[in-house]
């Protein structure tokens, strides 16, 4: 019986539910309408791209979510409770633009940072650290400060540092976006890896097209003034994703539609 | 040592030293001969050139002593003498630096105390900025005796008096470089802490704290220093019997133009010494922090 209840509740469970969600900046030169009647329901489990251009408020949604902005209207639930109660349980994992590492610790004390704070023990943090090292391809550079790392690198590390407690969310702000194609590519199909191994649910942010496409299971296209959600895109891609699916006619459809529904919600003309 | 620190450190220092001491000569030959002429027509003498100007370097008080009479005396007061004599200026550096260390202490641990309350509270930061800014526009040499005095109406005398003067001295640079580099940590590092939800402690103590290092040191360079001159004038107005101060104004009483200065020069040694130590303490502290090595050679992997 209560075996029933809980997989019905499975079902219906939403990780990130916002309902008529908006938020206006008061700035001085008036108001901005960041995000205007944002509806979007994020199920376990899903990768969750947000594309636009810039200003289409699809950082400042990750932020809502993250407790790290109010909205000024609409309601939004994260893993069922206001954003603010589910960062205080240490809900989710973020991953910012830039890798913020603080260059006064090493890698390995960078990814224990949040675990000294949620107060794991000496020996979990060691064994979470060396866990979440190998998840990101890391092994043997946990001693070694961040400047002696590339940009990539770098990168990787702050997404271990996120992975490195309990959370089943983590939100990603572009956190590829000043990296180089290449490297880019490389850490997309490590991401992927990633997120098959560990079963997260994910929100990432991103510009590229390509990107949004290869990585998600749904993609959220925004546009600006005032930022709203014009299309909302369920891939139909298979979870097995080499790198050559990008040259399929399935995957260039869907970013067809991406594109689409970029140009329809952004007239450059203004 | 090597050409290149030949040619950029040391040749510099001593091109600009030798310019000191060649303008400070010719300063002590000008302000000495009109006495020493004076004193040759009295004395009925008459003397060659260069004996003149040997003498104008060799009187017992001249208004503007030569850097070897300095030097000398310098030399005489340090290396000749036993430490614990009371014509040692080592001794009296001695006393001097008791105060000045205590003081800078006292001084530092004030000001970053000062500095975490503004940077957390908000009233505090409306109301004590103002004050402690003012209390620098008054003159230490009005603020010293009074101190000392009042003190010492309340038989606390000694070393503390002098080095709560080093104390109102050094705690403001502190204070305000401490709250610029607590508040230097980016917006993003301080949103990763709220998304970890941190403690305000646990942000003061693994962010803001070691964020702020840098400029700690920076300041306290010149809390080390405003230290030491608080210390000297507090030993002023007292009458001290021993330290800098005392020499300085000893000399003074008695036209000992040449104690004065050798007490001046020691002292501005001591000032470099205390800023080149607390120069090394920093280098030290950001080495541990692992900043970068000079030579850049350790790799950076592609």
């Amino acid at each position: 019986m209560s075996k029933k209840i809980s997989t019905a509740a499975a079902k219906t469970y939403s990780v990130v539910s916002a309902q008529n969600l908006g938020l206006t900046f008061d700035t001085n030169d008036g108001p901005v309408h960041a995000l205007s009647n944002v509806d979007l329901d994020i199920a376990k489990g899903d990768f969750v791209s947000f594309i636009g251009p810039s200003g289409c408020g699809k950082t400042t949604f990750l932020r809502v979510i993250a407790d790290l902005e109010q909205p000024t209207s609409g309601t939004i639930s994260v893993n069922g409770m206001t954003p603010e109660e589910a960062r205080k349980a240490r809900s989710y994992g973020y991953v910012f633009q830039a890798a913020a590492l603080y260059p006064w610790r090493t890698i390995e004390k960078n990814i224990a940072l949040p675990l000294e704070i949620m107060g794991y023990s000496t020996a979990e943090r060691q064994e979470r650290i060396s866990r979440v090292l190998d998840l990101v391809n890391l092994t043997g550079f946990g001693k070694k400060y961040p400047w002696q790392l590339s940009g990539g690198m770098q990168q990787r590390a702050s997404i271990a540092r996120a992975l490195a407690f309990d959370a089943d969310l983590l939100l990603m702000d572009e956190p590829f976006g000043a990296l180089d194609e290449i490297v880019r590519d490389h850490l997309n199909e490590q991401l992927l890896d990633l997120w098959s191994r560990t079963q997260k649910t994910i929100c990432f942010v991103t510009h590229s097209i390509p990107e949004a496409v290869y990585l998600s299971t749904k993609i959220v296209v925004m546009s600006p003034r005032p930022g709203r959600v014009t299309d909302v895109i369920h891939s139909t891609l298979p979870k097995e994703r080499p790198l050559e699916i990008r040259e399929t006619p399935e995957f260039l459809e869907i970013a067809h539609r991406v594109r689409e529904g970029l140009r329809a919600g952004h007239s450059y003309e203004e | 040592m090597n050409m290149t620190t030949l040619r950029h450190h040391t040749l510099p220092v001593l091109t600009i030293v030798i310019a000191i001491l060649a303008i400070w000569y010719i300063a002590a030959y000008a302000l000495n001969a009109p006495f020493q002429r004076d004193l040759d027509r009295r004395g009925n003498v008459t003397s060659t050139p260069m004996e003149f100007l040997a003498k104008t370097m060799a009187q017992p008080k001249p208004i503007l002593p030569a850097p070897h009479q300095v030097a000398q005396n310098l030399f005489e007061n340090t290396v000749l003498r036993k430490v614990t004599s009371n014509r040692s200026l080592v001794y009296h550096a001695g006393v001097t630096l008791s105060s000045t260390a205590l003081g800078f202490i006292m001084g530092t641990a004030l000001g970053i105390a000062i500095a975490i309350g503004i940077v957390h509270v908000r009233t505090l930061d409306r109301s004590l900025m103002p004050w402690i800014i003012a209390s620098q526009t008054v003159p230490v040499l009005a603020i010293a005796p009074m101190v000392i005095v009042v003190l010492g109406a309340v038989n606390i005398t000694g070393l503390l008096p002098k080095a709560l003067i080093s104390t109102y001295l050094s705690f403001f640079p502190v204070a305000v470089g401490m709250v610029k580099g607590l508040r230097s940590p980016d917006r993003i590092h301080l949103d990763l802490m709220r998304t970890y939800h941190a403690s305000a402690l646990q942000t003061l103590f693994k962010l803001r704290l070691p964020a702020a290092i840098p400029f700690l040191f920076a300041s306290m360079k010149v809390a080390v220093a405003a230290s030491l001159v608080g210390a000297i004038v507090a030993e002023l107005p007292t009458g001290a019997v021993a330290g800098i101060g005392s020499k300085l104004l000893a000399g003074a009483y008695y036209s000992q133009t040449i104690d004065i200065w050798a007490a001046l020069i020691a002292g501005s040694i001591l000032a470099a010494l205390l800023v080149a130590i607390v120069g090394l303490a920093a280098k030290l502290v950001d080495r541990a922090m692992g900043a970068r090595t000079s030579t850049r050679t350790s790799g950076r992997p592609a």
